[in-house]
């Protein structure tokens, strides 16, 4: 745990402006990871810029093309709770309530949970080697206790897993981020923002280090009569995910019109696999389906030694929450029912 | 001391004027600064909840909240929810029921409880539950807590 000065920004220029200037400057909002990381030694900063205080990016707002946008400051609980969210995308609003505490969620912000870190034990062990923490340094999970670790898109470097609930729905709802940077403003799809880890494990987005999120976009579809999001995990609240699974369908009668299936718990980003949902695109509704879609999905999962359990959980957590998508009174708020 | 700043915070009603760090926590400002031992410092690390206050109404966690970035805001600890000498109904229904055991959680439970009800958004027991997960009992008393929690949710008098 390393002193640190402090300072207010008014606005996100001035934010900017006082990050770029100094490498180890961060930003701060809810703080709830980086304070943890701060007090684990894991992260060093000298100066914090408190981002609270600037005026914009509070809210919640319907957008004129039909969407919505969820300002980068909210709370997390702010956005759960929301009538709009609740109503025409609860599948973020369950996605959203499935994870952390509820005093987590009133701290922790739209912005900030993009970009938590991982909860790999050897990356919260500074005595062992982690290329996540110090590049070059080697992977202990891959040889390690790797039970909770990666089954899809792992490099030779690194097997952690992005812990976040909010962004398995954001990216099945195809959401897009929205930063501002010295350089002027821009926009990622949800699936470019987060990175897979390659040889460069300690990079876990495409955000660079001056740029600061100020909203995130959802579409205006929000599929919010056929959704899903099952968490499986060890305890049934206030975990992280084993596998979970975020399942959207507009159907038409039996016949799936779009299907979107984003998994948690399983690799370095959520994990979408468009074969999968295009499988399922005019195709009927049915658990025959659903099967079939889960095994192209888990056809390019890869399992260490601890971990192999994730590629069945995944195939029947997908089937599973596609059944419940299909009739989504079955799922209980924050929980996950039992039978 | 060196980056010392002077930290405006409303505790229980009561103003104080705190000359502090910037990286003190909330939770050591409260116990250290202010002399409210009542906050409880448990893990430390934002998973047990026994440090929940609340802040400006809402409920969060001491421990991963930086005092400085509170200035000028309304803190309540376990020692500001009796009001004129009369216990809270809570303190009441966790004495009724017997809700804990050695009794470290308790304050942040009670208080946790607080900004839950007002939340209002469990409506049955299992809601409560799930929405108490965030505070941690080790010795067994979780159930008479949900207990007492349910008995004033159902009394509707937890403001």
């Amino acid at each position: 745990m390393n002193n640190f000065s402090y300072t207010r920004a008014s606005n996100i220029s001035e934010a900017i402006q006082k990050v770029s200037a100094d490498a180890d400057t961060k930003f701060v909002a809810g703080g709830t990871n980086l304070i943890d990381l701060w007090k684990y030694n894991l992260t060093n900063f000298n100066a914090l810029v408190d981002i609270n205080s600037i005026q914009d990016h509070h809210n919640i707002e319907e957008k004129a093309d039909g969407g919505v946008r969820l300002g980068a400051f909210a709370k997390n609980a702010q956005t759960a709770y929301h009538p709009i969210i609740e109503e025409r995308y609860p599948l973020l609003s369950r996605a959203i309530l499935a994870g952390a505490s509820g005093q987590i969620r009133n701290m922790a912000t739209n912005g900030g949970n993009l970009l938590q870190r991982t909860r790999c034990y050897y990356f919260y062990d500074p005595a062992v080697p982690c290329n996540k923490r110090e590049p070059g340094s080697g992977c202990s999970a891959i040889k390690g206790y790797n039970r909770i670790m990666a089954i899809f898109g792992t490099s030779e470097n690194c097997i952690a897993v992005f812990p976040s609930d909010m962004c398995i729905a954001l990216a099945a709802l195809d959401a897009v981020v929205n930063v501002s940077g010295p350089g002027g403003e821009r926009s990622l799809p949800f699936a470019d923002f987060h990175r897979l880890p390659g040889d460069t494990p300690h990079l876990d987005n495409n955000l660079n280090p001056d740029e600061i999120i100020t909203s995130i976009d959802l579409p205006e579809k929000g599929f919010s009569k056929n959704y899903s999001y099952l968490k499986l995990r060890d305890r049934n609240s206030y975990a992280f995910a084993l596998v979970s699974v975020a399942t959207a369908f507009e159907l038409e009668g039996d016949k799936i019109k779009d299907a979107r299936i984003a998994l948690g718990g399983v690799a370095h980003k959520p994990w979408r696999v468009k074969q999968a949902e295009e499988f399922l695109q005019n195709n009927t509704a049915s658990r025959e389906n659903f099967v079939a879609a889960a095994d192209i999905i888990v056809k390019d999962a890869v399992a260490y030694e601890y971990n192999s359990f994730k590629i069945e959980l995944t195939k029947r957590a997908i089937i599973r929450n596609c059944m419940m998508a299909l009739n989504p009174e079955t799922q209980l708020p924050g929980a996950q029912p039992s039978a | 001391m060196p980056g010392v700043t002077e930290v405006s915070l409303q505790i229980n009603g009561q103003s104080h004027q705190l000359k502090l760090q910037p990286w003190v926590t909330l939770l050591d400002a409260l116990r250290e600064n202010a002399d409210l031992t009542g906050t409880k410092k448990g893990c430390d690390h934002g998973q047990c909840g026994a440090c929940t206050v609340l802040c400006d109404g809402d409920r969060i966690l001491s421990c991963l909240t930086l005092a400085v970035m509170k200035d000028g805001s309304e803190i309540t600890t376990i020692e500001g929810i009796a009001k004129d000498g009369e216990l809270h109904p809570l303190q009441k229904a966790f004495i009724e029921h017997d809700a804990f055991q050695c009794g470290y959680c308790t304050p942040g439970q009670i208080c946790s409880a607080i900004g839950m009800l007002n939340e209002n958004k469990a409506k049955s027991r299992d809601e409560v539950k799930e929405l108490m997960s965030g505070n941690l009992c080790r010795c067994g008393a979780n159930t008479n807590i949900i207990d007492a929690i349910m008995e004033v949710k159902e009394g509707g008098n937890h403001e």
